[in-house]
């Protein structure tokens, strides 16, 4: 061997062995994450975490939902490895984590006391026993409410309203030359936009995606009800161009006075209490979602989480960051410098026994509502899926939204109700054959 | 009396091409303004104008939020860089096509064009793999090599079209003198095609700084450019029109700049060729 040559493999080894120490040593970790106020303030307060490890240094990437979704699902599925941490929800979990795209996060510390995590939300994360992700805000949905409008109508909401009390209050609370819209709800077409509400209102009727055959159910007379009922409210009390609202267009509604009620995700109680903000803050209550005495609510679950790729090469560090970043002492430190009222909601026991946390005016109904709330049986009738407002497959992203421009169309007066069932039948029916699924 | 048709012919077209300007202009100008409101002025119904309490916090929350300079260096390596090596590869491929046209010459430039009728995300998971493979996932290098090929059909095309134009004797002229093919193209050919080249150049910087889809799926946190800064204003849940449209302008605001000092070469080199 030439000595050049010998210098030269000596030299690599050098380099490789200063990496392998310098790996140890110092670790970068890349977090994807999306643009929502509690995310925006962990990024705030990470330094905490930097401090306590001065050896990682973490570097965010902050995208829309829907493109960190699909940025992130390409990387998970050819394992591309460019993050370490990933904010993901409850519809990925179950699916990612039947793929072993996930690391378990099973050996998390004992001071972390997973037991506390509220059992609806650990449920949803869990696939065959392993928790494949740790959650770092929770919501449901709930009613949310004018109380000077239902009082005016001389109307009481009670804590768990039925559909029936919906529809007169809504009724009762509509007054359209003063655009004070007695109910406003989702329309805009997509799976986690309208489907979201509409998944978990049919859920309170009775109805289903599918059988445990895994046949469309949309020519049920339960689909049937539930949507000529968000019709005939939407249409009668809800307000002009419905069709185009998100969650985003009904808080500036409702913020600015123009709805009676809302049914939407309970992170929204901080906005609309929010008097910065909300030119109703003082006269917001709070009810759970409605139901029909059949058992099941119109509320949703969901929660963002953090989860570790099968493809990262730094699970360790990624690991530290998670328990920090879901621990209770980061509960702790939010509540200290940023107040209660902004503490990430919805996932741990803990906080809804903390007398403190407990003055917070809609805590105890957002502890309610997911409570009310069951992933694994989310339906009246058995159905072969978990989630409550999705189905955990792979194709529902895909056959949700197209199922919602039916039902936004309905709702925009191009289609019937019928019609709009009828399609969404034919489609789903279609899409899941193809994908195999029906027994 | 034609010279007062021609008075108020003037004006009609004048008010025509003054209301699809502004037409045109107003998404930007109302990004600009909203930029200024806060989050709930930025949603009032009805919409505000002008009369709103003008305010400078999206600017000052994105600039703690984000490193604007990290992106904003991003686009510039990534933008110019890819029009630089598509230049340099297409300026040859033009000259070849227009001077000494073959058989093939029109199929292949319509096979080029027929590359930009493939829906990006048809290529992604591919694209992805090999990123992957080679190292090249989330660096300035990789996106460079990706802008320049996406752009590549297009600026063959333009240059294509601004050197038929331009007279083949005087090429013919030069090799008379002797002038090789290198100098041919270099010395002769480009000088004369400067105006074409330049606004060719423009729009393909403005199309790779505007590119939002392999730029927002082959980056992380390293090579992420503008599109990425602003993609990440965007909330399904909470108010962030305000602060998008912050982004935006300050995404917008250098190529806007460019735009505006170097419009006399874009309309010449645009219309180049289209008038005889």
């Amino acid at each position: 061997m030439s000595t050049t040559l010998r210098a030269l493999l000596g030299a690599t080894a050098l380099c490789a062995a200063g990496g392998i120490a310098a790996a140890q040593e110092n670790v970068t970790l890349t977090i994807a994450t999306v643009n929502n106020g509690d995310m925006i303030r962990m990024q705030a307060l990470a330094s905490d975490f930097t401090e306590k490890h001065p050896n990682i240094e973490l570097e965010w990437v902050t995208l829309e939902e829907n493109v960190l979704r699909q940025r992130v699902t390409t990387d998970i599925a050819t394992k591309g490895g460019q993050y370490d941490v990933m904010t993901i929800g409850t519809y990925e979990v179950p699916i990612w984590g039947a793929q072993d795209w996930l690391v378990p996060l099973n050996d998390l510390p004992a001071e972390y006391d997973v037991d506390d995590l509220l059992p609806a939300i650990r449920d949803g994360l869990t696939v065959d026993g392993n928790l494949y992700a740790a959650p770092f805000y929770g919501e449901s949905s709930m009613v949310m409410y004018r109380t000077d409008l239902m009082e005016a109508a001389g109307l009481e909401m009670p804590e768990a309203p039925t559909w029936d009390f919906i529809k007169e209050a809504a009724a009762a609370m509509t007054d359209k030359d003063a655009e004070v819209y007695g109910i406003c709800l989702r329309g805009k077409a997509g799976w986690g936009e309208n489907m979201a509400f509409l998944t978990a209102m049919a859920n309170s009727y009775g109805a289903r995606w599918f059988d445990e055959e895994w046949n469309a159910q949309f020519d049920s007379p339960e689909w049937k009800a539930t949507l000529d009922d968000y019709l005939m409210l939407m249409n009668e009390y809800g307000p002009p161009g419905a069709a185009n609202n998100g969650f985003n267009e009904n808080l500036a509604l409702f913020q600015q006075g123009k709805c009676g009620m809302w049914i939407d995700a309970t992170v929204a109680a901080s906005f609309v209490t929010n008097p910065e903000d909300s030119t109703v803050a003082d006269k917001v209550g709070f009810a759970l979602a409605p139901d029909n005495g059949l058992g099941k609510r119109g509320n949703w679950l969901w929660a963002w989480s953090l989860g570790i790729p099968a493809g990262s090469q730094k699970i360790d560090a990624a690991k530290e960051f998670i328990a920090w970043a879901t621990s209770k002492e980061y509960t702790a430190m939010v509540a200290e410098k940023e107040g209660w009222a902004n503490v990430p909601p919805g996932t741990r026991q803990s906080l809804y026994d903390n007398p403190e946390y407990q003055k917070v005016p809609f805590a105890q109904m957002t502890l309610d509502s997911i409570n009310a709330a069951d992933p694994t049986q989310p339906t009246v009738d058995p159905v072969p899926y978990t989630g409550v407002q999705f189905v955990a497959i792979p194709e529902f992203q895909g056959i949700g939204t197209a199922v919602g421009q039916q039902f936004a169309a309905a709702l925009a007066g191009q289609s019937t109700a019928e019609q709009a069932l009828s399609n969404a039948q034919a489609l789903t029916t279609r899409e899941m054959t193809r994908a195999g699924y029906p027994k | 009396m034609p010279r007062a048709v021609t008075t108020r012919r003037k004006a009609v077209m004048t008010v025509i091409a003054w209301t699809v300007g502004l037409l045109i202009f107003f998404p930007i100008l109302w990004t600009v303004l909203t930029s200024f409101k806060t989050e709930a002025d930025a949603i009032a119904i009805p919409p505000r104008f002008l009369n709103f309490d003008w305010t400078l916090e999206n600017y000052v929350t994105v600039q703690e939020r984000s490193d604007y300079f990290r992106h904003f260096w991003n686009s510039v390596v990534i933008s110019v860089g890819s029009t630089l090596i598509g230049l340099a590869i297409a300026i040859p491929a033009a000259w070849a096509m227009a001077f000494v046209p073959g058989k093939r010459t029109k199929d292949v430039l319509m096979w080029m064009l027929s590359t930009k009728m493939l829906p990006p995300v048809g290529v992604l998971v591919p694209i992805y793999l090999l990123f992957r493979d080679t190292g090249l996932l989330d660096t300035r290098i990789g996106l460079v090599i990706v802008l320049t090929l996406i752009n590549l059909p297009i600026i063959v095309w333009m240059l294509y079209t601004y050197f038929r134009e331009i007279p083949g004797e005087i090429l013919e002229a030069a090799r008379m003198d002797g002038a090789g093919l290198r100098s041919e193209i270099l010395y002769v050919l480009t000088p004369m095609a400067v105006p074409g080249i330049a606004s060719t150049m423009l729009l393909n910087i403005i199309l790779a700084w505007n590119e939002a889809f392999w730029t927002l799926n082959l980056t992380a946190a390293k090579a992420a450019p503008l599109t990425a800064f602003i993609a990440s204003y965007s909330s399904p849940e909470g108010l962030f029109y305000a602060k998008l449209s912050a982004a935006s302008t300050m995404a917008i605001a250098p190529i806007l700049i460019l735009g505006w000092f170097s419009q006399k070469q874009l309309v010449r080199g645009l219309t180049f060729g289209a008038v005889k």
